[in-house]
């Protein structure tokens, strides 16, 4: 019977009727829910590591002593799992090792629109390109079987819409997971450059055997209908070439990479207009182009930002667009916020206070950076908060400026790759304030376990790392705890750690309200004292808001909402909000 | 049947999610072809929130285009407003009365506009306001707001009332049939 599951679900589901035995990755939307329903599914081993490429290097080990096993991760964070891909790639496996990528066109919810694409083409690996969730499903057990019979790492590679959507999958007949050998082979495994040279040949021979494969394979076929146009396309802009050229020929790539030359050679030379849709980077086309293949629409009429859809080809192709209203004009907008609740939200309203340069990471706290808070002021990858705080701090030091830059990163980031940045300032005598908010979660990304948590990904529990006692460890002298609900106490804390020569590490133990259901007694406010100053709004909390009160607007605060957290209470100059009778914590 | 287009908005942690599956399992139930789709993450922080849900015999893209929904469900008056354009002409808009203050709003940055329910009777002239959450407490729990929509546009779906119905028994499992079905109930005679 058919259900109908994401092509997050669909790739879990699979990995476990193919054969898998071992999983590993680190969380990123749009990707974090596969290894969530592996373990939910509970039939596979499966673990959050603490970066993507640990993530991968385990798999490797994985592959290497005989199991089938899946790496996941978003589009950046192949970035941090290179080293290991570019050089895997040379080893190639023993059991079959799929490495699953989610890009993010649109950029819905990351800080670039990377087309992981280029990595297939890079690493010279195959790379599977799922339309809908029961590709998503197939291309699993496909991609073992290709990754084992041509001694390659596999790319599966996502994209919101494929990874999010939900349709229609019929499962196959599962496939009993069968452990291989542990084998010890030096020249395959070890690349010191005398291997390391003879498999760069193997490489290039198996990316040949590849492109024989990919003429062959049903993984791409073609739908002839009306030659008057054919289009060539892979993953979700399939499903958007269907819908808006419901008659044209279709050229439909499973297997991105690498291509098949002689089989699009063929299906151009039979239509009078061909096309590529082909969402952010034209990778197809310069690949075409460069065969010597006329392209008569593609890249010139579709943008390498955002995403593809009907309308997008239609226009592309001239044809008429759905007609609609235009949006309605001026209205509010609605960003994301921190929760009613969030330690995040007292912290930044204290560094937005101070005006000091933050040089912010990425999790919930980058949201300190929107207006009015507006209190974050660089944020680009991963780790990257403590360590461009120490380059700031090095040049502030050679420009003769005072000023001490504070970095604020999460502890999940931390774990990351915020450690080693951390490392190297104390290293080499740094001069920052480090704010570390461990909240014990990965909560931008929905709440992940990681090793601050004490649970792993399976629910079990595990060795807690403690952040103080591991600052300490990597050389930093002064660490002191805060908390960031005390606006008071908090600012004194900065202040502090601003004064002090050196590396100042400020540690937030507060819990993740979300995460773990934290809830005080909710406020309410006194309009016999409220002034209507509206000093209390900037912390930016959704349960605020203004009602008229006689001929003034007076704060309200919704007590659906408030989580009771009191921080905006703290600004109130004039004691006008307090804990709602009745409501007090017994 | 052509594709039937459902376009589902509101405020990030309402239940859009819930609710959007709930569409998509009772299609499949009916025997039809369907795609369901959100976008989530950053969302989740109190953003808006949009979801599409798209029913017929096949169905191809995921998304529905501006101009294209036979049903915009709004969970919020605000964001009926911000995504009102997604209706084709004679389409039909039913939101949730009950406003929620953006964080734009909340800090004073700007203003929730005071005559949201005048602007989207003038964007759609047959738009039905209904307050999901008066009648999510009255079924027991403020959270079945989704539910309560859910009821709303259950009729006009083109599919069994009675498998939409089935469905909303099997995603409560275990956390309150009786209350969910009292808000979808609800939400039918709204
Ligand atoms: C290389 C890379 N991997 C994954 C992500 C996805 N991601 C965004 S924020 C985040 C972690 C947030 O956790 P934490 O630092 O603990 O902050 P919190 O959200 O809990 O405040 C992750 C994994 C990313 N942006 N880059």
């Amino acid at each position: 019977m058919k259900k109908i599951i994401s092509g997050n679900e669909a790739i879990a589901l699979s990995f476990g009727d193919s054969g898998g035995v071992f999983a590993s990755g680190y969380p990123g939307t749009p990707s974090t829910e596969v290894l969530e329903e592996v373990a939910r599914i509970g039939e596979v081993y499966c673990e959050w590591a603490s970066n993507e490429k640990v993530a991968l290097e385990a798999v490797i080990g994985a592959s290497i002593a005989g199991g089938r096993c899946l790496s996941t991760m978003k589009h950046v964070g192949v970035n941090v799992a290179a080293d290991a891909l570019m050089t895997l790639t040379y080893t190639g496996v023993n059991a079959g090792l799929i490495l699953m990528v989610s890009d993010d066109p649109g950029q819905h919810s990351s800080q670039n629109e990377q087309d992981s694409r280029n990595y297939a083409k890079f690493a010279k690996v195959p790379m599977l390109d799922p339309a809908d969730s029961q590709e998503a499903y197939d291309f699993v057990r496909a991609g073992f079987e290709i990754s084992e019979q041509f001694d390659t790492p596999l790319m599966l590679r996502t994209t919101t819409r494929i990874a999010h959507a939900k349709g229609g999958v019929e499962q196959k007949v599962k496939i009993k997971p069968v452990v291989g050998e542990w084998v010890k082979n030096v020249p395959k495994y070890v690349m010191l450059p005398n291997y390391g040279k003879i498999k760069h040949v193997e490489v290039e021979a198996r990316l040949l055997k590849l492109k024989e494969f990919a003429e062959t394979t049903s993984l791409n076929r073609i739908e002839m209908d009306d030659t008057d146009l054919g289009i060539l396309t892979s993953g979700v802009s399939y499903q958007h070439v269907k819908e808006a050229c419901p008659n044209a020929s279709v050229l439909k790539l499973g297997l991105v990479h690498p291509l098949p030359e002689k089989m699009i050679r063929e299906f151009s030379a039979k239509v009078k207009r061909f096309m590529i849709v082909e969402e952010m980077d034209g990778i197809f086309e310069e690949q075409i182009r460069a065969m010597g293949i006329r392209v008569d629409v593609g890249k010139d009429r579709i943008s390498y930002c955002g995403e593809v859809s009907p309308d997008i080809i239609r226009a592309a192709l001239g044809d008429a667009i759905t007609k609609s209203a235009s949006p309605v004009a001026d209205l509010p907008q609605r960003p994301p916020t921190f929760c009613p609740g969030c330690a995040h939200r007292g912290l930044f309203t204290i560094l937005s206070k101070l005006n000091v340069f933050v040089s912010g990471d990425i999790g919930c706290y980058t949201l300190g950076a929107l207006p009015p808070i507006s209190a974050m002021h660089s944020s680009i990858c991963m780790g990257a908060s403590i360590s461009a705080a120490h380059g700031m701090a090095k040049v502030n030091a050679i420009a003769g400026r005072t000023e001490k830059p504070v970095a604020v990163i999460g502890d999940s980031t931390f774990f990351h790759s915020g450690m080693t940045g951390l490392l190297s300032l104390a290293y080499n005598a740094g001069n920052a304030l480090v704010i570390i908010m461990d909240n014990r979660t990965t909560a931008m990304t929905g709440g992940q376990d990681n090793p601050g948590s004490g649970q792993v990904l399976k629910g079990e529990i595990s060795q807690q790392v403690n952040i103080v006692d591991l600052v300490k460890v990597l050389g930093i002298e002064h660490v002191v705890e805060i908390n960031s609900y005390n606006l008071a106490e908090t600012e004194a804390s900065i202040k502090k750690g601003l004064e002090t020569p050196g590396p100042y590490v400020l540690v937030d133990k507060n819990p993740c309200i979300l995460r773990y259901r934290v809830k005080q007694p909710m406020l309410s406010v006194d309009h016999q004292k409220c002034t209507g100053c509206r000093v209390c709004l900037k912390v930016t909390c959704v349960a605020l808001g203004l009602v008229a009160d006689g001929d003034k607007m007076k704060v309200q605060i919704d007590p659906n909402i408030c989580n009771g957290c009191g921080v905006c209470a703290q600004l109130c100059k004039f004691d006008a909000m307090s804990v709602a009778k009745g409501r007090e914590k017994q | 049947m052509s594709v039937f287009n459902i376009v589902i908005t509101g405020v990030g942690g309402q239940g859009v999610l819930l609710a959007s599956k709930v569409l998509a399992e009772s299609a499949l139930a009916c025997g039809l072809d369907v795609k369901q789709n959100e976008v989530h993450g950053m969302a989740q922080r109190g953003g808006s929130v949009i979801s599409f849900v798209r029913i017929g015999e096949k169905v191809y893209s995921p998304v529905v285009m501006p101009g294209a929904a036979d049903i915009l469900l709004s969970f919020e008056p605000l964001e009926a407003l911000r995504y009102v354009h997604y209706l084709k002409p004679g389409g039909m808009l039913v939101y949730n009365k009950v406003t929620i203050n953006p964080s734009t709003v909340a800090s004073g940055m700007a203003t929730y506009p005071a005559n949201v329910e005048e602007q989207i009777g003038r964007a759609c002239p047959n738009a039905r306001g209904i307050d999901a959450l008066a009648i999510a407490k009255e079924a027991g729990n403020a959270k079945a707001v989704n539910m309560v929509m859910v009821g709303a546009v259950a009729k006009s779906l083109q599919l069994d009332s009675q498998v939409v119905e089935g469905v909303v028994r099997e995603v409560s499992k275990g956390k309150g049939i009786d209350v969910n079905l009292k808000a979808f109930n609800g939400g039918a005679v709204a």
